[in-house]
């Protein structure tokens, strides 16, 4: 039962907040109870591959979150119901608390994080900026996840397709409304 | 006088939020994100029984599980082992009764959650178990067992206005009933907690209001409030849901037992046993009126459940007592509202506080005034409603505008949608088996009014601090308050106010946190006005400090002349700042002055109704509201669709369902909130009808249009289908009667 050190990453802990300066920078440590086996497997997300030793019931937004430190990908229900986990998987968008990441080996995977390209955001990123389409923001890395996805797809012919094809992500705050507006936008930015 | 020189992004601006990009980058730290070295995980365990005496607890077999750093329960408290908003009857973890389904009785910290779950099954805890009080009327007339020392009334408000029992030639009646609903904020609740060596402690944490927590953490603890620092994480809403505790005080006692940071995280379901609802309602409604429709008296009864602990429900009953009527004048009331205690769920403060539940009956009442007169219900509503310099029940007299005419008016007046005949159109979507066979048009209106600010002699102020520096040249002013950013914009609103009250570009916020004074909850459509009234009042001593060095006032303040004037100093302002005072209710008449402000919001629904099928379509929603001065009119904007769309929620699909006292469904499965499919597009009128009492005019903006929303939805149900329809949500069953 000894936790597992690893020098996976380390990151920035209690990130921060909007106006918050960050509090404390310390090693991450992730902890597993590994009495259940574990597998060492790859996950490659965001362009990068990452070394891993996860038990097979760990979810791959659990991986993601617990284990390589991406915490952009939200958890708000775990049970797919409510698409904040949402990320893609070889460009399709999936809801990362209903898949194994033992079975996303060799899978490319993006995450809200592997967006911007350094300081330049990703359109749907500016698009859900500038139409002020959140208010908390726990469902915004699944919601944009979900739009890169939706735009791909072609899915944003209308207002009303849009809406159908967005109406797998809850958004609490109700910014529905410039969540649409922002896809619109995007749509039209985005070369497919 | 002294001016200073519009700049960018001041107040009246669609300024762009400052944590936006870090939003939409996923960076920005949810208090459910935070990680710490060493960090150990906090479980809690729960009463299953809604209603039990524990008779004995072992933790003998949890503490053996490899991995466990701590079991504890309530003799584990280090202090007082009570605690509550309003009221202290809670305890921290159960001693001899559970009172609840989902109550705290044990707590497990281990180094890795599933280790501290699978521990947490090991606690054996006996029960015997008793059946529990559910009946909130039972329970307001002394009919059930007490489950407090004091009964099981929590408040009884009475309001005594006009001539008493008087009669009138048009008489109304009707019994209303409003469903438990859930914040349901899409972050659950989460945190941790870092001990020090000093035996203190550090918490990171998603909450409405700081120091309220610093509070009750404190005597819970048995620590002095400077040993309890709190720092606000990124929250992932709110909506009243976090004004109480939730694992603050389990995840500091974990922290000091074990001397590691500790984090404690729900999910879902846990998250539905782990804070209050809106309290569910009984009403029983009687309107009298003139053959024209006006308004001669309304007598009511409201009963609150508000279940197993007090939270906030005194002043949710004292909010659906004084607003019982709504913004109409009503020369006799006579209004009785008890909040109870009961074995349910604990219920407290949910967006629209107490004024939703009654705004759902007294509006289902104008409806039904209506149709006994012959009125269109516009019509009725116009006759009756208030305007500035009217009485409230209460005898206050409203000294700043209330348009309610006009919203009204507004919401009427706007083209009808054109009725669609595309499949895809029809309520439930192009899947089911209607062809628009069943399908049927209702239009229906709500109005509401809500106080803003907490009221009823409470002391209610903000503590903001205001820097001005010169850095590299450049003047920047830093703003430190602890009230709570939860997603609707008080950054962003901050940052405007200081740029339009100093003349500089560059405003940072400061993390929020117990370093400074109280600013109150973020609640009560409250932050924009208190916490925005005392950042002026900070900047307007941070420039009065800067004219006594320049030596006079007559001339311009700029970016430029800050600078030159500055050099190298700071100023450095710290002001506590109050509205107006409030009064408190009378007991026996309800009387006095009892609110700071009230707001109002006026709706108009549009639905299909597949009256075979049940299922019902929000086609369209018109919203007019005054906010009395828009500081960020694109934030108004998203508030008022929020709150329109937690309104529709509640008309049509969100009840925390229960069954003697038990939660049968506590997944997003099960208690659904709307999609971008259920939410139409709005229309929305924001007026501007400046309140001479409030920094700006402004009036808070977040709570009305939740209220007016139910009604005009059942109301447009209603006039689709010709029924009664008195309960909230309307589910399918009850459309095709086969409930």
């Amino acid at each position: 039962m000894t936790p597992q050190r690893s020098a996976y990453t380390r990151r920035t802990v209690l990130k921060s907040t909007a106006a918050a300066t960050a509090v404390t920078h310390l090693t991450s440590a992730p902890a597993i109870a590994d009495d259940g086996g574990t597998s060492e497997i790859t996950l490659s997300v965001n362009g990068q591959r990452h070394r891993v030793a996860v038990e097979p019931r760990v979810t791959l937004l659990d991986a993601l979150r617990e284990r390589l430190g991406l915490t952009g990908t939200k958890k708000g229900c775990d049970r797919g119901e409510c698409g904040a986990c949402t990320v893609l998987v070889d460009g399709e968008r999936i809801k990362s608390c209903l898949t194994l990441a033992v079975m996303r080996q060799g899978a490319e995977i993006t995450t809200v994080e592997g967006l911007a390209r350094g300081e330049e955001l990703h359109p749907v990123q500016e698009a859900f900026i500038r139409r002020d389409a959140f208010q908390c923001g726990a469902c915004t890395p699944g919601q944009i996840m979900s739009a890169v996805a939706c735009i791909n797809e072609g899915h944003t012919g209308s207002e009303a397709e849009i809406r159908e094809w967005m109406s797998g992500n809850l958004c609490r705050c109700a910014a529905y409304q410039n969540i649409v507006a922002a896809v619109a936008d995007a749509a039209k930015e985005t070369p497919r | 006088m002294t001016t200073t020189v519009a700049t960018q992004g001041g107040i009246g601006t669609n300024a762009q939020r400052p944590d936006g990009a870090l939003k939409a980058r996923g960076e920005f730290a949810y208090s459910s994100d935070l990680w710490h070295e060493d960090m150990v995980w906090g479980v809690t365990l729960r009463s299953p029984h809604p209603y039990a005496r524990i008779t004995s607890i072992d933790i003998t077999e949890a503490l053996r599980v490899p991995g466990v750093q701590a079991v504890l329960t309530h003799e584990d408290v280090p202090g007082t082992n009570i605690y509550g908003l309003e009221h202290p009857d809670q305890p921290v973890l159960a001693e001899d009764v559970v009172r609840y389904q989902g109550e705290p009785v044990a707590l497990v910290a281990a180094d890795h959650p599933e280790t501290a779950r699978r521990a947490m099954k090991r606690i054996e805890v006996a029960y015997e178990v008793l059946p529990p009080v559910v009946n909130t009327e039972d329970a307001a007339h002394g009919r059930a067992e007490p489950l407090h020392p004091n009964g099981n009334v929590v408040r009884h408000v009475k309001v005594r206005h006009g001539p008493q029992d008087v009669r009138a030639d048009v008489v109304v009646t009707g019994e209303y009933e409003v469903g438990m609903q859930d914040q349901a904020f899409l972050g659950p609740e989460s945190g941790l907690a870092v001990p020090a060596d000093d035996g203190s402690v550090d918490l990171y944490i998603a909450t409405q209001w700081l120091h309220a927590d610093q509070r009750q953490i404190a005597v819970a603890l048995g620590l002095p409030p400077e040993k309890v620092r709190l720092t606000l994480s990124g929250v992932g809403g709110a909506f009243g849901g976090r004004e109480d505790l939730s694992m603050q005080v389990h995840a500091c006692m974990l922290a000091l037992r074990t001397g590691k940071p500790v984090k404690m995280v729900y999910n879902r379901e846990e998250s539905f046993y782990g804070h209050v609802h809106r309290h569910p309602a009984r009403m029983y409604y009687e309107h009298g009126a003139t053959r024209n429709g006006k308004i001669v008296y309304v007598k009511a009864r409201i009963y609150l459940d508000g279940g197993a602990y007090a939270s906030s429900t005194g002043a949710v009953v004292a909010n659906a007592a004084t607003l019982g009527v709504g913004p109409y004048d009503v020369p006799s009331v006579t209004v009785d509202c008890w909040g109870v205690y009961t074995n349910n769920p604990p219920c407290g403060a949910m967006r629209g506080f107490g004024a939703v539940q009654a705004a759902f009956a007294y509006e289902s009442q104008m409806d039904r005034l209506a149709d006994a007169v012959g009125l269109d219900p516009v019509e009725v509503r116009i006759r009756n409603a208030m305007s500035e310099g009217a009485v409230m029940p209460t005898g206050q007299v409203v000294d700043s505008p209330a348009p309610v005419v006009e919203l009204l008016t507004l919401v009427r007046d706007k083209p009808l949608p054109a009725k669609g005949n595309d499949l895809t159109d029809m309520p439930g979507g192009v899947s089911n088996t209607t062809h628009g066979e069943g399908v049927v048009r209702g239009v229906g209106y709500g109005v509401s009014i809500k106080n803003v600010g907490f009221s009823d002699s409470f002391d209610d102020y903000s503590t903001v601090r205001v820097r001005l520096s010169v850095i590299g040249g450049q003047a920047v002013a830093s703003v430190h308050t602890a009230a709570v950013e939860v997603g609707q914009g008080l950054v962003t609103v901050l940052q405007q106010i200081t740029r339009t009250e100093l003349g500089v570009d560059v405003v940072t916020i400061e993390p929020m946190d117990t370093s400074i004074g109280d600013a109150g909850s973020t609640s009560a459509s409250r932050q924009t006005y208190v916490t925005g009234g005392a950042l002026r009042a900070a900047c307007a001593a941070v420039r009065a400090a800067l004219f006594e060095r320049i030596g006079h006032t007559d001339l311009p303040l700029d970016h430029d002349k800050i600078v030159e004037v500055l050099g190298t100093d700071v100023i450095d302002e710290v002001v506590e700042w109050r509205h107006r005072p409030t009064y408190r209710l009378d007991p026996e008449t309800g009387q006095g002055n009892a609110h700071v402000q009230y707001a109002f919001a006026a709706h108009r629904a549009v639905v299909d109704v597949d009256v075979e099928l049940g299922l019902v379509k929000v086609v369209e929603l018109v919203c007019a509201q005054d906010v009395g001065k828009a500081i960020n009119p694109e934030a108004v904007l998203g508030q008022i669709q929020g709150g329109t769309a937690q309104g529709l929620g509640l008309a049509v699909m969100e009840e925390i369902q229960l069954a003697d006292g038990k939660i049968r469904n506590p997944s997003f499965t099960d208690y659904l909130i709307p999609t971008v499919l259920d939410m139409p597009p709005m229309v929305i009128d924001v007026l501007e009808r400046p309140d001479p009492h409030a920094p700006y005019g402004l009036r808070g903006v977040g709570e009305p249009p939740t209220i007016s929303s139910t009604p005009a939805i059942v109301a447009a149900i209603r006039a689709a289908t010709g029924m009664a329809l008195t309960r909230v949500p309307v589910r399918p069953e009850h459309i095709t009667e086969t409930s």
